[in-house]
């Protein structure tokens, strides 16, 4: 089993978004860079199909050479090698093609990603992935076991799940219970030292959109506190303040 | 211009969210047509016009029965090709998503998706959208001639214009290689008011202890009328079932009233409730972050408040 696994590089779920020059740029300050969760469940479940029925498991990053430690990351918990694509993502559409081009004569039975990323939480580039290279591309995918030359998947829709039959090759959008998320163990970083990571230019500059301006929400006013004794008393604000019932 | 909408259906109505992608694009101004997929009652496809569209194509072609995403995607191409359609409006949904996805590259569109706004046209064709999981927007520019915006829920106010839209079908031409995928069953809750749509939330947290307490989060929600949620944690450990589950890695809800219970406000899960209109916290920790987030606070016990606050709410009815 040939895998590719997308990774991106993104701010921890926990960090404060803020922007500099003029609302045109991330602020970075005291920001920590992770694999996207979703990636890391798409990689996690590589890992596990891997250590099934052996293979070989490559990780695939659009990015600019600060997302190398991240790519490094995905390399110890069970990559076997990688491939960086020197480019800003800056669009889904520009980073599909970037991918679809790597991807294209690399015989890749499936090729795994997040269900989106957690920064543009796009959404968008597995579709265009599949689209791009003719190959079906189901997400978020809740399940995936391989049968033969078939994947048997479960993917979440409104209020419950769909279960697919997909031939390989496939993209597939990853979401947990998929896989458990792996932690990197010393040998792991050891090995991913001397792993390859080979660099490669983009092809072409297509892109679909192009980024104008950030914005932070307005900030919400403070808390009105009602007395648990007093539920009436919400239940008449909700009514006539907020207008919500 | 001419602006077509994918409309979806669920259980042989056209739902919410498609009604609101075709007041979108009436209100960006142009010739609507919406096209429905599958098996859907032509009277529903006609209150369409009730909302703006001014025609409505209908792909009823049997294989298209059950919402799979290559045939549907080729579906939709050819109907913005033969009406001569440069953008497309639909709602970001699990459908909607994929599909929007592959007729963008078919169609050579520029797409962007969580899109919160109707469109900036003074310099440009711009909007605004959804990014860092609500925590911030980006206004961005769609470069290319065709367009594709996946909207998010409420990025528009719905508004009826009492017309009625002509209904026609649409024979796309359909490779059976479109077909290899198949679906093999779906496991869906019916009748329930679905977490992604629901003007109303009621959410519980690792604070109501089991799954056994559950009854006292459904008893507020029957009364409200409003779907049900749960933190991450509940769902990990199976008390409720995986698409309850609100937060970064979860539903993202935007609701006009958000009741959190027994939830202490993590920055994971505020991440999936932070476009909701209105938000309640109901915390026996004064404490909890997620009160910083709330509009409306209770310190209290959850079993002792809940139950008070259905009561309240079914005494106010009467
Ligand atoms: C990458 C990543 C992604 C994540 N994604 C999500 C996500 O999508 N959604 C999500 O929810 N979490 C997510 N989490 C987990 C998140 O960090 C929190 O751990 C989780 O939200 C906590 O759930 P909780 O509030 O139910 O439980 P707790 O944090 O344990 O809070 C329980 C709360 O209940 C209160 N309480 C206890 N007893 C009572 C009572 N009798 N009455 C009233 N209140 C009571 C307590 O005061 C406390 O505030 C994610 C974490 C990571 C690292
Ligand atoms: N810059 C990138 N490099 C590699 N993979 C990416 C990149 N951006 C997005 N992806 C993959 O595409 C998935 C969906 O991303 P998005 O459409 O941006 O939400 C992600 O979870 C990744 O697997």
């Amino acid at each position: 089993m040939k895998i590719l696994v997308c990774i991106t590089h993104v701010p921890d779920t926990t960090s404060k978004i803020a922007f500099t020059d003029g609302d045109t740029k991330f602020d970075k300050t005291g920001v920590q860079f992770i694999i996207g969760p979703y990636d890391d469940y798409a990689l996690a479940r590589a890992v596990e199909i891997k250590e099934q029925s052996g293979g070989s498991i490559t990780v695939l990053n659009v990015g600019e050479a600060d997302t190398e430690p991240t790519i490094r990351k995905a390399l110890a918990i069970g990559a076997d090698d990688a491939i960086r694509v020197n480019a800003e993502p800056t669009d889904s559409l520009f980073v599909a093609k970037q991918i679809a081009n790597v991807a294209k004569d690399g015989g890749y039975d499936m090729i795994l990603m997040g269900r989106e990323s957690i920064d543009f939480n796009g959404g968008m580039v597995h579709g265009m992935v599949g689209e791009l290279l003719g190959m079906p591309a189901i997400s978020p995918v809740m399940k995936l076991d391989i049968e033969g030359d078939t994947a048997k998947l479960a993917r979440e829709i409104e209020g419950g799940k769909e279960y697919l039959d997909v031939k390989m090759p496939f993209v597939a959008g990853c979401q947990e219970p998929i896989a458990e998320w792996k932690i990197p163990n010393m040998r792991g970083i050891m090995s991913a030292r001397t792993k390859p990571l080979n660099v490669v230019e983009p092809a072409g500059d297509e892109a679909g959109a192009t980024l104008k301006q950030f914005e932070l929400p307005q900030a919400k006013g403070s808390v009105k506190m009602i007395d648990a004794d007093n539920v009436g008393e919400l239940v008449s604000l909700l009514k006539n303040e907020a207008k919500v019932l | 211009m001419s602006i077509l909408v994918f409309v979806e259906s669920a259980e042989g109505s056209i739902k919410k969210t498609s009604i609101e992608a075709v007041a979108y694009a009436a209100a960006m101004g142009g010739d609507v047509t919406a096209i429905a997929i599958g098996n859907i009652d032509s009277s529903e496809l006609e209150s369409l016009g009730n909302y703006g569209a001014g025609k409505v194509l209908h792909a009823n072609d049997e294989r298209l029965s059950n919402g799979l995403i290559q045939p549907y995607a080729n579906v939709i191409a050819q109907a913005m090709q033969s009406e001569g359609a440069n953008t497309l409006i639909l709602a970001n949904t699990s459908l909607g998503a994929p599909v929007a996805a592959r007729v963008s590259i078919k169609m050579d569109a520029s797409l962007v998706s969580n899109v919160v706004e109707l469109p900036d046209t003074s310099a440009g064709f711009s909007v605004k959208r959804s990014i860092y999981t609500g925590k911030a927007f980006a206004a961005v520019e769609l470069t290319k001639t065709n367009k594709i915006l996946a909207l998010k829920k409420n990025a528009v106010e719905v508004k009826e214009t009492g017309g009625s839209a002509a209904v026609e079908t649409f024979a796309a031409d359909l490779d059976d290689s479109l077909f290899q995928t198949k679906i093999t069953s779906t496991d869906k809750a019916t009748g329930d008011i679905l977490l992604p749509e629901a003007e109303l939330v009621v959410s519980g947290g690792r604070g109501l202890k089991g799954p056994e307490h559950w009854s006292i989060i459904e008893e507020l929600a029957k009364e409200l009328g409003a779907a049900t949620g749960c933190s991450k944690p509940v769902s990990d450990m199976d008390w409720r079932p995986h698409h309850e589950h609100v937060g970064q890695t979860g539903v993202k809800v935007s609701p006009n009233l958000y009741i959190a219970v027994g939830i202490s406000g993590a920055i994971q899960h505020l991440a999936g409730v932070n476009s909701s209109k209105v938000i309640v916290v109901i915390n026996k920790d004064g404490e909890a972050p997620f009160f910083k987030a709330a509009d409306y606070g209770i310190i209290g016990d959850a079993f002792d408040v809940v139950p008070k606050l259905t009561e309240a709410i079914r005494a106010a009815k009467s």
